[in-house]
């Protein structure tokens, strides 16, 4: 008889909060979290707001927490690999930790940039690209942000909150369109030019120049923006690399059957960024980079590690916010489809954008300044309600607002 | 008897303890959470924790 061990490996959210679960689901064997990073897990969306301005990161677990939960951390090494045959994570440090269950929540990493990052120029992931990014805004000047998804515009809207002034440059006509599309992606065109921001949309970057004034951008039709910095956020890779070798299905994300357990290894299981799986409702495998998700899935993963006899199959609606000057941006489900109806007045700051799904049923939506709006939509996506049904919903809880 | 506690100053309305558990929390007008029970019986204090675990900006506590 061995004690059974469950292995955590990546010590940020999806990591964290699947052994606060474990506990919870009242797993009561050995639970290592191994962590990368030396310091104790923080939570990562301040970093592209708060954090830029006073160093404010909240820490997701304490020592205290730790021992609380029975929990060792192995803060400071890397995962180097899994032995499926010997049942052991393998450290970058040699040491090897056997388990009954391993549970890959490495998550993700921003894209490299493709022109490098010589002085002054930026990745945002970690607590110290965030202080090393503060450190740079700090002496204000001219930030140049190459890429206008989440991070880019977050990034933006904080730097000019700090009087830094700001040019936001993407190769697609609009900041989000990749998520919004680029007609209601323009609004945010707008919403980012009120507050000061330069943007050079449709255009490509052809290099980033090095010189002793600071980094330059050169764009493919020649002009050249000149900066004391530049934050490069062209998305995200997940961390599974160190999984290659293990012979286990990897392909843009650990894949995982509808239980959110690898198809090649029952023991082995996936959350948050790194974890792709079968999702019933879409009936196709995904992988989502989004807070809510890291935590809605370690529920799922704890729960069918403890009772893999009567698993959960794991079909979230997907949740993602973003912060960008007085607009809380809030989107629900999937926005890839058609918008269809628009409710309230983006002049306002207070709007709700439906997005179909493309055969005449709801996708998703997104929501400005209005979280009740949100509520509706995640019940009616998952209730697979039409987009009438919505629209009524909104209209409901619109008509009690201000 | 499990004591449920929202920091209505953190509250930033992303709703994932309404849905959760929307028997205990709601959403108002002005995007600030509402909670409907504040206390829950012992056997349900494992999933309004949960709930409170879903909340990104810690607001809620369970005691």
């Amino acid at each position: 008889m061995h004690a059974r061990s469950v292995i955590v490996v990546g010590g940020s959210l999806a990591g964290v909060r699947t052994s606060q679960a474990l506990r919870a689901e009242g797993y009561d064997g050995r639970l290592v979290l191994v962590g990368e990073e030396p310091e104790l897990p923080y939570d990562r969306p301040p970093l592209s707001k708060g954090a830029l301005r006073d160093d404010d990161v909240p820490v997701l677990l304490t020592e205290a927490d730790a021992v609380q939960l029975d929990l060792t951390l192995r803060l400071g090494v890397a995962a180097a690999g899994l032995d499926l045959a010997d049942g052991c994570v393998v450290l970058a440090d040699g040491d090897r930790l056997p388990f009954d269950d391993v549970v890959v929540a490495t998550g993700s990493r921003p894209r490299p940039s493709p022109w490098g990052t010589p002085p002054g120029v930026h990745l945002l992931r970690t607590r110290a690209d965030a202080t090393a990014l503060r450190a740079d805004l700090r002496r204000s000047g001219h930030l140049v942000v190459v890429g206008a998804g989440f991070i880019g515009a977050e990034v933006s809207a904080t730097a000019r909150a700090l009087g830094v002034e700001v040019t936001l440059v993407d190769p697609l006509p609009a900041p989000m369109s990749r998520v919004l599309g680029a007609d209601v992606g323009g609004i945010f065109t707008e919403l980012h030019r009120r507050h000061g921001v330069e943007t050079r949309l449709g255009a490509a970057v052809a290099d980033i120049e090095s010189t002793p004034a600071g980094p330059r951008v050169v764009l493919a039709d020649g002009e050249v923006l000149p900066a004391t910095s530049v934050l490069v956020g062209c998305g995200a890779l997940p961390n599974d690399d160190w999984l290659r070798s293990s012979g286990l299905e990897v392909a843009d994300g650990l894949v995982c059957d509808q239980h959110c357990r690898s198809t090649s290894d029952e023991r082995v299981h996936a959350v948050g960024d790194v974890a792709r799986w079968w999702h019933p409702r879409h009936g196709e495998s995904v992988r989502i980079e989004h807070w809510t998700n890291a935590v809605e899935q370690a529920a799922v993963v704890a729960h069918n590690i403890v009772s893999p006899d009567r698993p959960r199959a794991y079909a979230p609606v997907e949740y993602v916010w973003s912060d960008q000057y007085d607009w809380k941006v809030q989107l629900v489900g999937r926005t890839l489809g058609a918008p269809v109806r628009t409710l309230g007045e983006p002049a306002e700051g207070r709007f709700a954008v439906v997005y179909g799904a493309g055969d005449g049923r709801l996708g998703g939506l997104l929501a400005v300044n209005w979280p009740r709006a949100v509520v509706a939509a995640r019940r009616a996506v998952a209730g697979r309600e039409d987009i009438e049904a919505l629209v009524g919903a909104l209209q409901a809880v619109g008509s009690r607002g201000r | 008897m499990a004591r449920i506690r929202a920091n209505l100053g953190l509250c930033q309305g992303y709703a994932n303890c309404a849905i959760e558990a929307e028997d205990v929390f709601d959403i108002d007008d002005d995007g600030t959470v509402v909670v409907l029970r504040s206390e829950v019986p012992e056997p349900e204090r494992a999933r309004v924790e949960a709930a409170a675990r879903t909340c990104p900006v810690h607001a809620l506590s369970v005691e």
